[in-house]
């Protein structure tokens, strides 16, 4: 039964996106007069969100009780698997990876449906149809060639596991949180769509759509930033960033949402980059949808690659041709009718954001291409891969300016300033990051990136807090607030991305039960290695003692681990974190002699680089919180004002005005 | 309208258009490399890792035929063709691998995580080898007979289908 209740539930939906479409396009042609199939639209996407939230429970139910006879269940799951990870497995597959992936995108669109009442009602009508639109060609992606709900003719005897690699509890949070941010960009999608048909591009167009990107973005930041984290203990191998295809399409998209959101806030507080705004709104989502086309065709083989089915990947490029494509025609088209907006002069806080959002694109099409090159290479029939010695220096090109104008920016006013009025601060700001590059320079020789980061970490940390200078603390906004925090989060993280590439100490070494290592001021020793089993591996397990100059030995447990439903191994590493670093280790194998290869890292300040991450994500929760409160309070006040008015208007008896038809 | 709004649509088109043509042509029609069946050229080439011989050309003459692997520790194809490499190896042939532009150190990583089918890795600092045999990326894996002539290429990495085709060919040429 759970399976044909969550298909029914599946195909009603289909039908209420459908309506959605129908009734959002009479909206728009009626006008502000409204025409009867209109008031359907925001009703049908409410629905719709509950009845697709409701598919992905159906699937999670059948999943957490081992639906044998569901060929999802039975491919990708087993009886005797942890029930978390049986749990998270509905995650783990294409299919229902898919399924997720609509139900959020059906929920963004029901919230925006239910709460969203500022905007002009054309506007609304023709975002609704849009969003419905692209519901719609997910759904039918998923109901025609992904069917989560398929059933086996024979109930399968018992499942055939999970990718072990994927066994972990960072995937049970990782792509949920990523596709929140995804899927949550779809609406910045249809509203940038739709502001653009009803030609309404307005402040109050970018005050409604800022929240939406915001909340986007804090999920894409923690999602990367726990991907990252993720891979950096999982993978086993030190590294917490690999330029691996599946990491860049998440990037992407965060690239094109935080030009989006800087843009977006100028949009709001200037009423200039107006086609800049919608054009970041397109490419954002495009991103997403881009990144999902890369991951699950299987066009790009990785570690993550586990959807190889070239038929999805046609209907996905389908999907991407369609709305891609349909969105920048419509730009084309439309583009030219939309004003500029107001100007501004070359030293502004306008300036400097089209400066860093230029920048940010920039990174993007690099991105892009490197991601890309090797499918169009293949195209003539070469296949060759694009690593970090592309990646690094040609994005640090265009993020070593773009930090710079990051600390001088917010410093500037809008519209017109004079560099001399910010003198002081410029001067710090230089001298700081002077300061720094003297001192690593006597310090040591370090590859020029690195000293160039830790200059500029230095510095933007210091440059996040000066827009404060001057104010009185307790009356600076919540959203400026919320600015500061995510500046100084990438001050915070790129120090930690520095400090990991220039100061990493590294020992590989083969050693006995009973010997020493030293490693800095680390000692290692290896006390025994034991054969350890888990629910569905098996493992050898080191004890390590670890202690530093003098202190009590640590005692951590990394792992070689063999999985058998499916057979694979993988290695466990094992984590010290101080306060000015972490120490990794890893176990691997056994030589012949008896000694065991064992490998271990101090990485200073390595834990920087996701803390940073979730700086940045909190100062844009501050950001959300501090505008919907300030928006809230100007409504009632609005509210409150017209409620006097027309008490006194009550009072007085002068004759009611007829409310217009 | 104005033309400059009209270059994103054109640069998606662009890129749609070479996705598509890529999904409906397939994907591993190899063009042979102008070196397929004539001999390997003179080569000697260091060792790419601690504990691996380097190789030449002399080690590829007499004895059975051999596979010359054209890889990288940075290439994300030579992951995924690495079981197939082992499943190779299982079966009797000898791989001898050419590392493009690496390091020990990433090699030795690769070797442990993805397994070592190699019996010698010689280290390609310049692609000096990569092109003179014609190899135009990485993976590339080449058949070379007992006498030291190249006499198959393989582009891209090997899927698990191609094992037994690469049997095939390696018994045919002996």
């Amino acid at each position: 039964m759970i399976a044909e209740l969550g298909l029914a539930a599946l195909w009603l939906a289909t039908a209420l996106a459908v309506l959605q479409i129908v009734s959002g396009v009479l909206g728009l042609r009626a006008g502000e007069k409204g025409a009867a199939l209109a008031i359907y639209a925001r009703p049908a996407a409410v629905v719709q969100a509950f009845l697709a939230v409701l598919a992905f429970f159906l699937l999670l139910w059948a999943f957490a009780i081992t639906d044998l006879s569901i060929k999802l269940v039975a491919t990708n799951s087993h009886s005797m698997k942890p029930m978390l990870y049986k749990l998270t497995g509905t995650w783990g597959n294409h299919e229902g990876s898919m399924l997720l992936w609509v139900a959020v995108l059906a929920l963004s669109g029901g919230l925006l449906a239910g709460l969203e009442r500022r905007l002009p009602h054309k506007t609304m009508s023709a975002t609704l149809a849009v969003q419905g639109f692209v519901a719609l060609g997910f759904y039918a992606f998923l109901l025609l060639s992904s069917n989560p709900f398929e059933r086996l003719p024979i109930p399968a005897v018992e499942g055939t596991g999970l990718n072990p690699l994927l066994q972990d509890i960072g995937l049970a949070i990782h792509p949920p949180t990523l596709y929140v941010g995804y899927v949550g960009l779809s609406v910045a999608f249809s509203l940038a769509m739709g502001a653009l048909i009803a030609k309404q591009v307005t402040p109050d167009f970018a005050k409604v759509m800022r929240p939406w990107v915001l909340f986007a973005w804090v999920f894409l930041t923690l999602g990367i930033t726990a991907g990252s984290y993720w891979a950096y203990y999982e993978l086993g191998w030190g590294g917490w960033w690999f330029w691996d295809p599946v990491e860049n399409s998440s990037l992407m998209p965060w690239l094109a949402a935080t030009a989006l959101l800087h843009s977006v806030s100028v949009l709001a507080a200037r009423d200039a980059l107006r086609t800049w705004t919608i054009m970041l709104g397109v490419l954002a989502f495009s991103m997403s949808m881009l990144g999902t086309f890369l991951v699950r065709s299987g066009v790009l083989t990785s570690v993550h690659a586990f959807a190889v089915d070239p038929e999805r990947g046609s209907f996905i490029l389908l999907l991407l041709g369609l709305y891609i494509g349909g969105a920048l025609a419509i730009f084309a088209v439309r583009a030219g009718s939309i004003t500029e907006g107001k100007r501004f002069s070359v030293t502004s806080r306008e300036s400097a954001l089209v400066f860093n959002n230029v920048m940010l694109s920039a990174i993007l099409a690099i991105v892009l291409l490197g991601t890309l090159y090797p499918l169009l290479t293949e195209a003539f029939d070469v296949r060759v891969s694009v690593g970090p010695p592309y990646f690094n220096p040609a994005g640090a090109i265009f993020a070593i300016p773009m930090f710079i104008v990051m600390g001088v920016g917010p410093l500037l006013r809008w519209k017109q300033d004079k560099p001399a009025r910010i003198q002081f601060e410029l001067s710090l700001i230089a001298a700081v990051a002077i300061a720094v590059v003297s001192v690593v320079a006597i310090l040591g020789d370090y590859s020029i990136l690195a000293v160039l980061g830790l200059a500029l970490s230095v510095a933007l940390g210091i440059a996040a807090f000066l827009p404060l200078r001057g104010r009185k603390i307790g009356r600076v906004p919540l959203a400026t607030w919320g600015m500061i925090m995510a500046h100084f989060g990438v001050a915070v993280s790129l120090f930690g991305m520095a400090s990991e590439s220039a100061f990493t100490e590294e020992r590989l070494a083969a050693v006995t039960p009973g010997s020493t290592e030293q490693l800095g001021d680390w000692n290692i020793e290896l006390m025994g290695v034991d054969p350890v089993a888990g629910p569905n591996w098996t493992a050898v397990e080191a004890r390590l003692a670890v202690s530093r100059g003098d202190e009590e030995p640590t005692i951590i447990n990394p792992q070689a681990r063999n999985f058998w439903a499916p057979a694979q191994a993988t290695s466990e590493s094992a984590l010290v974190t101080r306060w000015d670093g972490q120490l990794y280790a890893v176990i691997g194998e056994q030589s012949e002699d008896g000694r065991w290869q064992l490998r271990v890292w101090w990485k200073p300040f390595v834990t920087f680089i996701w803390y940073g991450g979730l700086l940045i994500s909190l100062g844009g929760v501050l950001s959300i919180v501090g505008r919907v409160r300030l928006d809230l309070k100007r409504r009632s006040a609005v509210r409150k004002g017209k409620a006097r008015r027309d008490d006194k208007a009550a009072l007085s008896g002068a004759p009611q005005p007829e409310p217009a038809e | 309208m104005r033309p400059v709004f009209f270059i994103p649509l054109a640069l998606f088109l662009f890129f749609a258009g070479l996705a598509g043509y890529m999904l409906a042509n397939g994907r591993f029609e190899a063009v042979p490399s102008h070196m397929v069946n004539k001999p390997l050229p003179e080569f000697t080439l260091p060792p790419a890792v601690d504990g691996l011989p380097g190789t030449s050309r002399a080690d590829f003459i007499g004895g059975k035929p051999k596979l010359l692997n054209v890889w990288a520790s940075w290439c994300l194809p030579c992951i995924a063709e690495a079981p197939q490499l082992e499943a190779l190896k299982e079966e009797g042939v000898e791989i001898i691998g050419i590392a493009i532009r690496d390091k020990p150190e990433d090699v030795g990583d690769f070797l442990n995580r993805y397994g070592n089918p190699y019996t010698r890795i010689g280290a390609d600092d310049i692609s000096q080898l990569q092109i003179e045999i014609g190899a135009a990326g990485v993976p590339e894996t080449f058949v070379i007979d007992a006498k030291g002539n190249i006499r198959h290429q393989h582009i891209g990495d090997i899927r698990a289908s191609d094992v037994p085709k690469l049997l095939q060919i390696l018994e045919d040429v002996q």
